[in-house]
Formats: C-alpha cells, structure tokens, sequence
C-alpha cells in the first residue's frame, strides 16, 4: 500500500512501515541526482538517514547541500528548470514515484528554512493552520500548546498567542517554525541551515531543541558550520561540488576523516 | 613611505577634495525634484481653479413675464397662499398646457411650494441673459452692475452656484436653469458596477493564471506581450470592440431581448448600460490584469514555501497566503483602473451613448449616458449658461472620484492592517 498517493488511506505511514519490515532508515536516497536545466548540482547522490538520529550536511557554499535537501521533500518542484532522477525511498516508496502525490510527501516530511518565515497570521494560526488543512481532528488548542512546548516556546507566548507571528523576534519565529513543522505530527524534519540568520544566544536554544525533538523525528539539518555539526549531529555527510566525499558517524568524520579532501575543509584549509 | 599614523591623519594624495562639489550637485538635483513638483501642484491648482471659477459666479435673470404683473389683492408670488396661485396659474397659462400639467397632477392636490414652481417655470419663466465667473464676481462687481443697469434694467443679478440640491437630483432636461445630472450619475454608478463586476474577477483570476499556475513557455510568453500591448491600445479602439462584440454581435443579451426585458418605449438596441460596462471591463482588464500579477510577483517566495512546507496544495498556498498578502496592492491598482474608467469617454461616444437621455437608467438595459458624456456634449454647446453646468457637472463628477479613491484607501489600509494581524 502506498502511503504517499492522493488517495492515501493510512493516518501515519508507520502503520506501513511496521509490517512491510523494511530497511532502517526512515530516508534513503538512491543514486539522486539534481539539475538546474543542464548543470548538475547533486551528483548520484546516496546516502541513508537513521530513525531518531540528528543527521547534518555539511560543505562549502555552493555545494549542493540546499538543493539535496529540497529533494528530500520535492521543494525543488517549486523551481523551473529542476530535473530529478534516481530514487528516494521513504517506507520503501520513491516518492518521485508517478502516483505519489508531492503535497502527501511534505505533509510526512517537514520543512524548516533558513530564514524564519512564519506566515503572516497569528501565533495561534501558524500552528493551526497546516493541521487543519490536513484534516487534523483532534482539540487544536491542545495541538498548539503542545507544539509550542515541543520547542521551548510555549511560556514565551502563551499570553499572545492571537498576536501577529511577525511581534516575535528571529529566534522565537525561528522555534514557531519549527513547532510549525512540528504539529503536524511529520516523521522527518529537514532543516536548511536554520540558525544562520540568528543570534548566538538563539542559536544556542535551537541547538539545545535537537536534542529533544530527535526524540520523536529524525532530523537531517544543512549547516555550514562545523562546530555546530559537531554538536548536534549523530552523523555527517560532508559534500563538495555536488558530490558526497564522506558520510560517516560525526566522532569519526571530524577525527578521523578517511578522504583527504575533508580534512581539508574540517582543518579550515579551504570552503 | 607614508606611515600610518600620517596617513590617518593628514592629506592623502589618492583622493581629491571634493566633498563640497558632490553637495553642490545633490542641491541642484534636489532643486529640480523639488521644482518638477511645484509644477505638478500648479497644473492641479489651475485645474481646480477652472472649474471652481465657472461652477460659481453672478447670474443675470430677466423675468418673460413681470412678477409685478402677477400682484394680487396686493400680495406678491411668495407671499401667495395656494387658492391665489390657482388662480394665477388658470389665468395666466394656455389651456392646453394647463390641461397637460392637470393630469400629471391635479392642481387642487398639489401643495403650495409646487404651485410656486409650477407659477416660476410656466408663467414667470426666468431667463438667464448673462453670467459671470466667480473671479469677475469677485473682482469686477461694480463692472456688471453698470453693465447690467444699461442693457438689462429690469434683470436681476444674483450669486448662483451653478451645483445645486436640484442640480444632483433631477434628471436631465433641456434647459440650463433646472436640468439635473441624476441621469448622467446613475448612468456612471451603473456602468461602472459593470464594469467592476466583470474586470475584477477575470482580471485578477487571469493574473492569477499567468503568474502561478502558466509555466514559461513561448505561448505564454506571448500572451504576456500582448496584454502589456493591449494596456496601451488607445480607448476608441475599445469601443469599435464593444460596438462590433457587445451592440451587434450580443444584441439580444445586452439589449436584455433574451431575457424576456422589453423595455416599453425604449429601443436600445444593444446600446445600453451593459454594452458601455463591458466595453470599459475590457478597456481596463489588461491593466487589472498587469496590476494585480506585479502584486501577486511581490509575494516573497519564501511565504509560498512555508505554506507547500506544512503540506498546503497549490490552492490554498494562494488563496490562504499569496492573494491576502497582495491584496492591497490588486485592489490600489483595480481602483486606480476604475477611476480611470469612470473618466472614459471616446469609447462610451462609439459604443453609442445617448446624446439626449431625460430618463434615468432603470436597468442594466436601459440606454445610456454617464457624467464624461454629459459634460462632452455640454461643453460643445454655444451658451454660456452650458459652460457653467458642464463646470457644475466636473465637480460631480470628481466628487465621485475622490470618493471612490477614499474608499479605496481606507479598504487597503484595513487590508494591510489585517495582513500584519490575520
Ligand atoms: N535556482 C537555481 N537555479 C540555478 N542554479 C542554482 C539554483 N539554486 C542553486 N543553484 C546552483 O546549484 C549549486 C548548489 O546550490 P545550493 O544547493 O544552494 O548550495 P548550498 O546550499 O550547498 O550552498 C550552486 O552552484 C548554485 O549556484
Ligand atoms: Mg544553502
């Protein structure tokens, strides 16, 4: 049964997932390459994603770790001009499958931006509204309260919660972002660099929030910051040109890196 | 070897001292700016000033029958009760027009300030023999009292603001003194409501179309070119358009015939408030549709992400987030189309509007005139008295502009507010 097509029946795609007894990773890329019109950004890339672990993308600009990312969700659709080819399997179905539906896939895999982007609604209505659409039926009061203390945010905004999202600073929309994200319930959460349009101090919190929401999702999160790769992570990918040079446990590639060209970027000798 | 310290401090040989010359530009190009504006303001200033001067100024009447003539039992016209007027009206008027106006209404029901009336318009028949602007009022007063006491001794001069109660209330007529723009403003409300009605939502669902849903291939493109074309074809144009689609080729809709209207005395014949609204619908309708995509494009992408993020189809992506986020701006630039609109008048003149019309538009059938017409066909006529009402008819219809403009920017400062707060 395929839970990604517009007709989708099951309510979480576990239920799939637990008697189809397939791999370990909760996403599993499979020779995924990606095209701006003839230039190849992400080259045969694969590589798997661990339940419940914090995976991060690290590289130098330009490299291809955003555009990887909205592969995993097919935001790249938003772009003209984007080809895909090759495969990612979320409980065993490609969900660049012809019969899978791209509004199911994103519904399952969430997404955080780099810049905080709350919608233009109260702090209330950001939270809510993406359950509704997606027919949540549970008590939306609830919903919110509960996302919002998924990211720290609750005893911050409980009191306004009907005020315009925009009265909160950067970090705040950041973490109402990510509640956003959140409340629908999704099985994995990419996020694009995420902190890099923040304060330290924000940074901090958000980084503190991985380790509690890698809890319930698994987290695949493009940094461009080693250090912070090295906090949060359980495992890292380093990618250059479009290619994925290494991908190992974090301990490993930052200590131990095995191709020369990561040492490189990890010792600061270039990117 | 220049060393640090000197460099901070003293000359430096690299750049030339021209601070003073980079402000004495900036003040000469900030004199222009300045100066292009006060022109602007004194073009708009004289066009107010114009119009003002003609809508206000000294009258001079001349009665066709003397009201002293009339005297009775030594009681004047408007100290008259209603018997004395009967009285006056069965003497004074011909039988036959007495025998008309009594069975519009008969003279015993009416009251005594419509006897008056009816005494001032039928017998006393107030002529104008001369005006005056409201600057030669002002300034040259005693000038047309000497003019007057020579070729007009028993005229009486007053002030007259040629924008009366009546004037916005009556429906047209021949005659300067008591004609009325109701006809000429029911005329205008209604073509536009048509207007509005159709360009609206086919501008504004087209802008749709070509900004989210159309991919950017050559036919695309080429429909883009063309609407950009089409917002500069010139008005007339559009109104061989409407004559030849709307008057011929949809008579029996826009004449109302297939609807059952037959509107008794009145043969439209496709020339009718309908075929004028939609004529300016598609005057308009590239510039709406212009509009509102330049709107929908200043919608950051990052909103449209956020909403596909959390699993929104493409739908209500852009009914939930992209169109309340421009709707202030489609709704400016639908409003300034509008006004632009209200003020057409070549197309209006090819799509056949009425040169005469003394009966108020009764429905989206009826034959037409809007306020721009009316003040065409007055301005070209030789008496002065025509010029003075067109002036009256101009300040209606900038009435209705500015107003149309004020409701549309209260709507969009609510609609910004509720942006910031949904
Ligand atoms: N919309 C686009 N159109 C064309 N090329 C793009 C687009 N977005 C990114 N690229 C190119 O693809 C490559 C990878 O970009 P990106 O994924 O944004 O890199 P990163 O996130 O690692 O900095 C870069 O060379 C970039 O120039
Ligand atoms: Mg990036």
């Amino acid at each position: 049964m395929n839970i990604l097509t517009r007709r989708a029946k099951v309510s979480s795609p576990l239920e799939v997932a637990v008697d189809s007894g397939e791999s370990s990773y909760a996403l599993e890329a499979k020779d995924l390459s990606v095209y701006y019109g003839d230039f190849e950004a992400v080259k045969k890339l694969s590589m798997g994603f661990e339940r419940k672990k914090v995976t991060a993308l690290i590289g130098p600009s330009g490299c291809g770790k955003s555009t990887a990312l909205r592969a995993f969700n097919r935001m790249n659709e938003l772009i003209s001009g984007v080809k895909t080819s090759g495969e990612v399997l979320f409980h065993g179905v490609n969900i660049y499958d012809t019969d899978v539906d791209a509004v199911q896939v994103r519904r399952w895999i969430g997404m955080v931006f780099q810049k905080p982007n709350p919608f233009s609604k109260s702090i209330y209505e950001n939270i809510a509204w993406g359950a509704r659409i997606n027919g949540y039926k549970g008590d939306f009061d609830e919903l919110v309260e509960n996302s919002l203390r998924q990211v720290a945010l609750w005893d911050e905004v409980k009191d306004k919660l009907r005020e315009s999202a925009y009265a909160l600073s950067g970090g705040q929309q950041q973490r109402l972002c990510i509640a956003r994200a959140v409340a629908l319930k999704p099985e994995i959460l990419l996020m694009d660099e995420p902190t890099s349009a923040l304060d330290p101090i924000s940074t901090a919190k958000i980084e503190d929030l991985l380790d509690d929401l890698k809890k319930r999702y698994t987290i695949v999160i493009v940094t461009h910051n080693m250090q912070q790769a090295g906090r949060v992570s359980d495992k890292t990918g380093f990618m250059l040109l479009g290619d994925l040079v290494e991908y190992a446990d974090t301990k490993e590639l930052f200590f131990n890196p095995r191709d020369e060209r990561t040492e490189n970027y990890i010792s600061g000798r270039f990117g | 070897m220049m060393g640090s310290g000197e460099s901070r401090g003293g000359a430096r040989p690299d750049f030339a001292v021209n601070l003073a010359s980079r402000y004495a530009r900036g003040t000469r190009w900030r004199t222009m700016f300045m100066l292009s504006t006060l022109l602007a303001i004194f073009f708009l200033c004289a066009l107010i000033v114009t119009i003002v001067d003609d809508a206000f100024g000294y009258v001079v009447m001349v009665d066709e029958v003397d009201q002293d003539s009339l005297v009775m039992d030594g009681m004047r016209l408007e100290t008259m009760e209603a018997p004395a007027l009967r009285t006056v009206i069965a003497e004074n008027l011909s039988p036959r027009r007495y025998r008309a106006l009594e069975r519009e209404k008969p003279f015993s029901e009416r009251a005594q300030s419509d006897l008056h009336a009816v005494v001032l318009t039928e017998i006393v028949k107030p002529q104008v023999v001369a005006t005056y602007t409201l600057f030669e009022s002002l300034f040259d007063r005693n000038r047309i009292i000497q003019e007057n006491l020579e070729a007009n001794p028993d005229g009486t001069i007053i002030f007259r603001s040629w924008v009366t109660m009546h004037f916005l209330t009556d429906s047209l007529t021949a005659i300067p003194l008591s004609t009325g723009v109701m006809t000429a403003i029911k005329g205008t409300l209604l073509t536009i409501m048509i207007t509005v009605l159709f360009s609206f939502p086919t501008g504004i669902a087209a802008a749709i179309w070509l900004e989210e849903y159309a991919t950017d291939n050559r036919l695309n493109r080429f429909i883009q070119v063309n609407i950009y074309n089409l917002a500069g074809v010139p008005s007339i144009i559009y109104g061989m358009l409407g004559l030849a689609i709307f008057v011929r080729g949809m008579e029996p809709i826009t004449s109302g015939s297939a609807f059952g209207v037959t509107s008794a005395g009145e043969m439209a014949n496709g020339r009718t408030v309908l075929s004028a609204g939609l004529t300016l619908a598609i005057l308009i309708l590239p510039v709406i549709i212009i509009n509102a995509q330049e709107a929908i494009r200043a919608v950051p992408g990052s909103l449209r992400q956020s909403s596909l993020a959390v699993g929104a189809t493409k739908w209500q992506t852009i009914w939930h987030h992209v169109l309340p986020a421009s709707s202030d701006r489609i709704l400016t630039g639908a409003v300034l189309a509008i006004s632009r609109a209200i003020g057409e008048t070549a197309p209006l003149v090819v799509v056949g509007a009425s040169t005469f019309l003394t009966q108020d538009p009764s429905s989206v059938f009826a034959k037409f005139t809007t306020l721009p017409i009316q003040i065409y066909q007055w301005t070209s006529r030789p008496q002065s008295e025509f010029r003075h009402i067109a002036a009256a008819a101009i300040v209606v219809l900038l009435a209705l502009m500015l107003s149309l403009n004020a409701f549309a920017i209260i709507t969009r400062n609510k609609l910004r507010k509720q942006k910031r707060f949904g």
